[in-house]
């Protein structure tokens, strides 16, 4: 019962999730609609529930141990309580019972968000920069026939798109546009067709029950 | 040098310098920013969940306009949370199977659809291909490079035959196609991470510093 309940739930919603593809008909479109945004987004958010509580249980459980490093998880709770506490009380646009202004110094979710969220994500993806560059380095050393296409695909990309690539000759930009429209192309599209095989296949395996590993481990 | 007075310009130049610290190794400032922003990240999501879709489409339809069909999602949902049970645990199965099913099931047509007879439609030789190009005769040839790359490309990664022979010869053309399309997906990929780093330091040296404009 463990298991077989919700193999033949998984099974029907699959088949709901392919008629709604098949039957426009208004009628069922409708309910195909409630499913989607009501249903379905409904459940999305009990599993952000899930997750949080399984975040906290790991932070928790780091700090009562004292496992290393275990000082900066009382960071990531005081972060996370003073920002939920102000997003769920002060509301998304500084409009909830909690007031979120001292002055003219504001700390709503959304200052929040623009001030700590998006410089800390965008310093991330920054330093992405570096640690490429010396991906790309350490490649080119390796002196193969493929490493050596790769890096010349990207650096004529790198040089053609820049006003750089216009001085050096007029021909570059429209070069690298061709690099982009047909090889590239040709090598992507091979992937993605590969890729959308693979989901296709992977797909109906998990609708028949064939592959259960989503199941998990236990009876 | 104008430096700012805005208390959270100097809180983002911190946190962002703390970041970058990284660049030189791997510090307890950049631990504290890294935790800092996983919280911050997190409570954002808590607000934005709590306030876009539980209260708009769950609590206040169900306890305030009487919606009684949205207390199956709520029961269905509630069960996500019995992974915190050992005893009943399993019930989580429910919600996942539901969930992953449905979008399994919409994902099969979708994607023959549009990656599997959308990618083939453009792929195979046909005048309407030849003429999508614009550029007159060349368009024939690039049309034609496009439908050898492709078959070369699956051939590279077709491995129920070693690759001897035909298949060798025609899975070694098509790693240069897949190598020269990763080179130009790792081309935009660096110039995209150099254009946020750029943004950054405008923002510390400008917004913050005042040294540029």
């Amino acid at each position: 019962m463990k298991k077989t309940i919700p193999l033949v739930l998984i099974f029907v919603a699959g088949l709901l999730g392919i008629i709604s593809f098949v039957i426009p008909h208004p009628a069922y479109q409708t309910y195909d609609e409630w499913i989607r945004n009501s249903f379905l987004r409904v459940l999305s958010a009990f599993a952000m529930v899930l997750a949080l509580g399984s975040l906290l249980r790991v932070h928790f459980d780091k700090i009562r141990r004292r496992r290393k490093n275990w000082q900066y998880s009382w960071l990531l709770l005081i972060a996370f309580g003073a920002s939920s506490i102000i997003g769920l009380f002060g509301g998304v646009a500084a409009d909830g019972i909690l007031p979120t202004a001292i002055g003219s110094f504001h700390f709503d979710i959304q200052v929040l968000y623009e001030n700590i969220v998006i410089p800390l994500a965008s310093s991330m993806f920054a330093l992405l920069a570096f640690f490429m560059a010396s991906a790309a380095y350490r490649a080119f050393r390796v002196r193969s026939t493929e490493a050596t296409l790769l890096l010349t695909a990207a650096f004529i990309v790198m040089i053609g798109v820049l006003p750089l690539g216009h001085s050096i000759s007029k021909h570059l930009p429209m070069f690298v546009q061709w690099i982009l429209n047909v090889p590239n192309v040709a090598g992507q599209r091979g992937i993605v067709l590969g890729i959308a095989l693979g989901v296709v296949a992977t797909s109906l395996k998990i609708i028949l029950g064939i592959e259960r590993a989503w199941l998990g481990g236990g009876e | 040098m104008n430096i700012s007075t805005d208390p959270w310009i100097w809180i983002a130049s911190i946190l962002s310098l703390a970041i970058l610290s990284f660049l030189y190794k791997e510090n307890p400032i950049f631990r504290a920013a890294e935790h800092i922003f996983l919280g911050v990240a997190n409570g954002y999501l808590v607000t934005f969940y709590w306030h876009r879709i539980l209260m708009p489409i769950l609590f206040r339809p169900l306890f305030q306009q009487g919606d009684l069909l949205l207390i199956i999602p709520f029961v269905v949902g509630i069960l996500y949370l019995t992974r915190f049970i050992p005893r009943l645990s399993w019930l989580v199965r429910i919600p996942i199977a539901i969930y992953m099913g449905y979008w399994t099931g919409v994902l099969i047509p979708a994607t023959i659809q549009a990656q599997i007879i959308k990618q083939m439609q453009g792929t195979v030789l046909t005048s309407q291909n030849f003429q999508a190009w614009n550029a007159g005769s060349w368009g024939i040839v690039w049309s034609v490079i496009i439908f050898i790359g492709v078959l070369c490309t699956l051939s590279y990664f077709y491995f129920s035959r070693e690759h001897k022979g035909v298949i060798g010869a025609t899975s070694r053309v098509g790693i240069v196609f897949v190598m020269t399309g990763f080179g130009a997906a790792f081309g935009y990929t660096v110039m995209a991470r150099i254009s946020l780093l750029i943004g950054q330091l405008q923002f510390l040296l400008g917004d913050w510093l005042g040294i540029i404009k």
